[in-house]
C-alpha cells in the first residue's frame, strides 16, 4: 500500500504534521463534520436494529431485544421477494446501463456532424434533468389505461387497449426502459469525457498506419475506457442491493398488485417505518441491506485487486 | 483542448473532402440512426406532456391526451395561475433552497476535493477512504432519520430540505479527479510567495477550474431542484412545500381537485384536472432544463473521474 511507503519514509510525528497542514485540516473540516453527523453517527444506530425501540428511551435508550426484529422480518416474509427484485433490477440497470451509456459515448464520438451531435447530446440529456415526479407524470401520460398515449397508438393498428397497472409482467421492461432511458445521456457523458481526455496522437497515429475504423474502436477506444467502466461498474455493485427509491416509488405508487415484481428493498424499508412505523424491524431491514452491500463490494473489490490492482476501487 | 478541436475538425473537413473511407462512412452512417432514435425517443415524451398541457380539457377526456397538437387551450395555465399563491410559494422555497444549497454544496466539495489533490498532504489516502468509506456502508434510513428527526430537529424546518443534500462523496470524488489534473507548481509557487492554502484555493485554483464549478453547480442544483423525497419526509407544512413534491400530491388527483375548487371556487365538474397535473409537470421542470445550455460547454471537461487512491 502507498500509505504504508510514505509513513516509512517519512516518519513524520503526528503533531508535526498537524501543524504544518493545519490549514488543510481546517479546510477538510466542513465535510468531515457532515460525514461524522450524517454517515458515521447513523451507523452507530444500527443497535436499533437489536432494540425494542420506545419513544422515551430514543436509539440508546431503548431495551435490547436479541435477534427478535430480525425474527419478525423473517416471519413476514418479503425479505426474499425483495431482494431478488432488487438485486435482478439492479443487475439489469448495470448492464444494460454500460452497454447503452459506452455504446452511445463511442458513436457520438464517431459522428462528423458538429451541430447533429450537440443537438442529440442536448435531447439524450434531459431526462436526465427530471424528478422521478415528473417521470411519474410522463408514465401517467403514455400509460394511462383510458387516457394514455400509448393506447391510442394500439387504436390506430387496431389492437386491444393495454392495462400496465394490471399487467405484472410487464413492469420489468417499463422500469428498465425508464431507468435505462433517464441516465444513459449522464452516463454516455461520463465515458465522452474519457475519451476526449485520450491522446489523440493514437487514434491519428492508428489511421495513418492503416487501422480501419473498428479496430481503432476495438483497439483503442474500448480498452481505454475500460478504467472509468470498471469505477461505475463496481460502484454499482457496491450499491446492488439498494434500490432506486425514486423510480419504484412514483411511478408504482402504492399499488398491491404490483408488488412482488416492483417492491425493492428501499421501498419496503420505507414502507415498514412510515407507514408501520415498525422501527425496530424496518432498521433491522436497513441492517441487512447494508451488510449484504458491503459484503458484495468488498468480494468483488478484492477480487478485482487479485486480477489487476489498477482497477479496484480502493 | 481547443487545438485537440481545431485539429478534429480540420481532420473532419479533408475527410469530407477526401471522400471518406468506406469502413468510416459505414460507422458515421450507423452512429446518426442510432443516435438520432435514441435521442428522439427521450425527447418525445417531453413533447408529448407539453402538447397535452396545452390541450382543452375536454377533448382530453373524450380522446385522451393527444400525439399530435389539437384543440389547443391554454387554460390549465391560467387556472395554475389565477390563484397562484401556493405555486409562488413552492417556487420561491425550491428556488431559495436551490441557491443556497448548490452554493454550500459546490463550495465543500471542491475545498475538500482540493485538499485531497494535494500531494505533500500525508493524509490524503487516508481522508479519501474516511470519506469514501461511506459510500460502502451505511447505518440504513432508519437511524438516520430518527437523528434527523429526534435529535436535528428536521420536522418542518428548511434545514431539513437544504442538509441532507449539501455534500456528496461523489462530486467530492469528481472535484478531486478535476484538481489532480491542475499543476502543483501553482501551489508550490504561491507557497513560496508566501500565500496561505485557503488563499491559494480561493485565487488560484477556483479561477481554473470553471468546467468543474460549472459541472458540479448543475449537479446540486438539479439535486436540490428535483428534491421531494427529503420534503416528504420532513414537511408537513404546506407553506413549506418544495415545487416537486407540491407535483407529487396534484397528481394525486384528489389532491388536485381540492387544491382547485378551494382556491379558485370554480364548481368540480368544470375543473381542468387532466390537462392542469400536465401543465403543473411543465411548469415545475421548466426553468432548470433551461440551466443547460449555459453549462454544456463545460460538461464533458468537467466531469472526469478518477480513482479513489491516489
Amino acid at each position: 500500500m502507498k500509505e504504508e511507503v510514505e509513513k516509512k519514509k517519512y516518519k513524520v510525528p503526528f503533531w508535526k504534521t498537524v501543524r504544518k497542514h493545519w490549514m488543510l485540516l481546517a479546510m477538510l473540516a466542513p465535510a468531515v463534520i457532515y460525514v461524522v453527523i450524517f454517515s458515521y453517527i447513523p451507523m452507530t444506530g444500527i443497535v436499533l436494529a437489536f432494540k425494542n425501540y420506545q419513544y422515551s428511551g430514543g436509539i440508546y435508550g431503548s431495551p435490547w431485544n436479541g435477534l427478535d426484529n430480525f425474527k419478525a422480518l423473517l416471519v413476514a416474509g418479503k425479505l426474499g421477494q425483495v431482494t431478488r427484485n432488487t438485486l435482478l433490477y439492479n443487475i439489469a440497470f448495470l448492464i444494460l446501463g454500460v452497454i447503452f451509456e459506452m455504446g452511445s459515448a463511442i458513436l457520438l464520438n464517431e459522428l462528423l456532424g458538429k451541430r447533429f451531435k450537440k443537438v442529440a447530446q442536448s435531447f439524450m440529456f434531459l431526462p436526465y434533468f427530471i424528478s422521478w415526479v415528473v417521470a411519474g407524470a410522463i408514465m401517467y401520460n403514455i400509460f394511462n389505461y383510458e387516457k394514455g398515449v400509448f393506447n391510442h397508438i394500439l387504436a390506430l393498428f387496431g389492437a386491444e387497449p393495454f392495462d400496465l397497472y394490471n399487467t405484472t409482467w410487464a413492469w420489468p421492461i417499463v422500469l428498465i426502459f425508464l431507468k435505462i432511458w433517464k441516465q444513459t445521456g449522464y452516463g454516455s457523458v461520463v465515458y465522452l469525457a474519457a475519451i476526449t481526455g485520450l491522446d489523440q496522437e493514437m487514434f491519428e497515429a492508428a489511421s495513418i498506419d492503416g487501422a480501419s475504423v473498428w479496430q481503432r474502436i476495438r483497439y483503442i477506444t474500448i480498452p481505454s475506457l475500460m478504467p472509468t467502466m470498471m469505477i461505475l461498474v463496481l460502484m454499482g455493485i457496491g450499491n446492488i442491493f439498494r434500490g432506486d427509491f425514486g423510480l419504484f416509488y412514483q411511478t408504482v405508487k402504492s399499488s398491491a398488485l404490483l408488488q412482488p415484481v416492483t417492491d425493492v428493498i428501499d421501498t419496503y424499508v420505507f414502507r415498514l417505518l412510515i407507514n408501520n412505523s415498525d422501527i425496530g424491524v424496518s432498521a433491522a431491514a436497513g441492517l441487512y441491506q447494508s451488510v449484504l452491500c458491503f459484503l458484495t463490494i468488498t468480494v468483488c473489490n478484492k477480487l478485482v485487486k487479485k486480477v489487476d490492482p489498477d482497477y479496484a476501487l480502493y | 483542448m481547443r487545438y485537440i478541436k481545431e485539429v478534429q475538425n480540420m481532420a473532419a473537413i479533408t475527410a469530407h473532402h477526401k471522400k471518406l473511407p468506406k469502413d468510416q462512412m459505414a460507422v458515421n452512417v450507423i452512429s446518426y440512426i442510432l443516435i438520432g432514435l435514441f435521442a428522439l425517443i427521450c425527447v418525445i415524451p417531453f413533447y408529448l406532456i407539453i402538447v397535452a398541457s396545452f390541450t382543452d380539457e375536454a377533448s382530453l377526456i373524450r380522446n385522451g391526451y393527444p400525439l399530435i397538437p389539437t384543440n389547443l387551450s391554454i387554460q390549465s395555465y391560467l387556472l395554475c395561475l389565477k390563484n397562484p399563491v401556493s405555486i409562488l410559494k413552492a417556487y420561491g422555497t425550491t428556488i431559495g433552497v436551490t441557491a443556497v444549497g448548490t452554493l454550500f454544496s459546490v463550495f465543500i466539495a471542491t475545498m475538500t476535493g482540493y485538499v485531497l489533490s494535494r500531494k505533500d498532504f500525508p493524509w490524503r489516502n487516508k481522508f479519501s477512504f474516511f470519506f469514501f468509506f461511506t459510500t460502502l456502508f451505511n447505518g440504513g434510513l432508519v437511524p438516520w432519520y430518527m437523528l434527523c428527526v429526534r435529535y436535528l430537529h428536521f420536522k418542518n424546518s428548511y434545514i431539513g430540505i437544504l442538509l441532507p443534500l449539501m455534500f456528496s462523496v461523489w462530486n467530492m470524488i469528481i472535484a478531486k479527479s478535476f484538481m489532480n489534473g491542475i499543476p502543483s507548481a501553482i501551489t508550490e509557487s504561491a507557497k513560496i510567495d508566501g500565500a496561505n492554502d485557503f488563499v491559494i484555493f480561493m485565487r488560484l485554483i477556483l479561477p481554473l477550474s470553471k468546467p468543474l464549478l460549472a459541472t458540479l453547480s448543475l449537479f446540486a442544483a438539479l439535486a436540490y431542484w428535483n428534491d421531494w423525497y427529503n420534503c416528504m419526509l420532513y414537511i408537513t407544512d404546506e407553506n413549506m412545500f418544495t415545487l416537486q413534491y407540491y407535483l407529487q400530491r396534484i397528481l394525486g388527483s384528489a389532491e388536485a381537485m381540492r387544491i382547485v375548487a378551494e382556491k379558485s371556487g370554480i364548481a368540480l365538474p368544470s375543473i381542468p384536472l387532466e390537462s392542469m397535473k400536465m401543465a403543473m409537470t411543465v411548469i415545475a421542470t421548466g426553468p432548470i432544463v433551461l440551466l443547460y445550455p449555459f453549462v454544456q460547454r463545460y460538461f464533458v471537461k468537467g466531469l472526469t473521474i478518477g480513482a479513489v487512491k491516489g
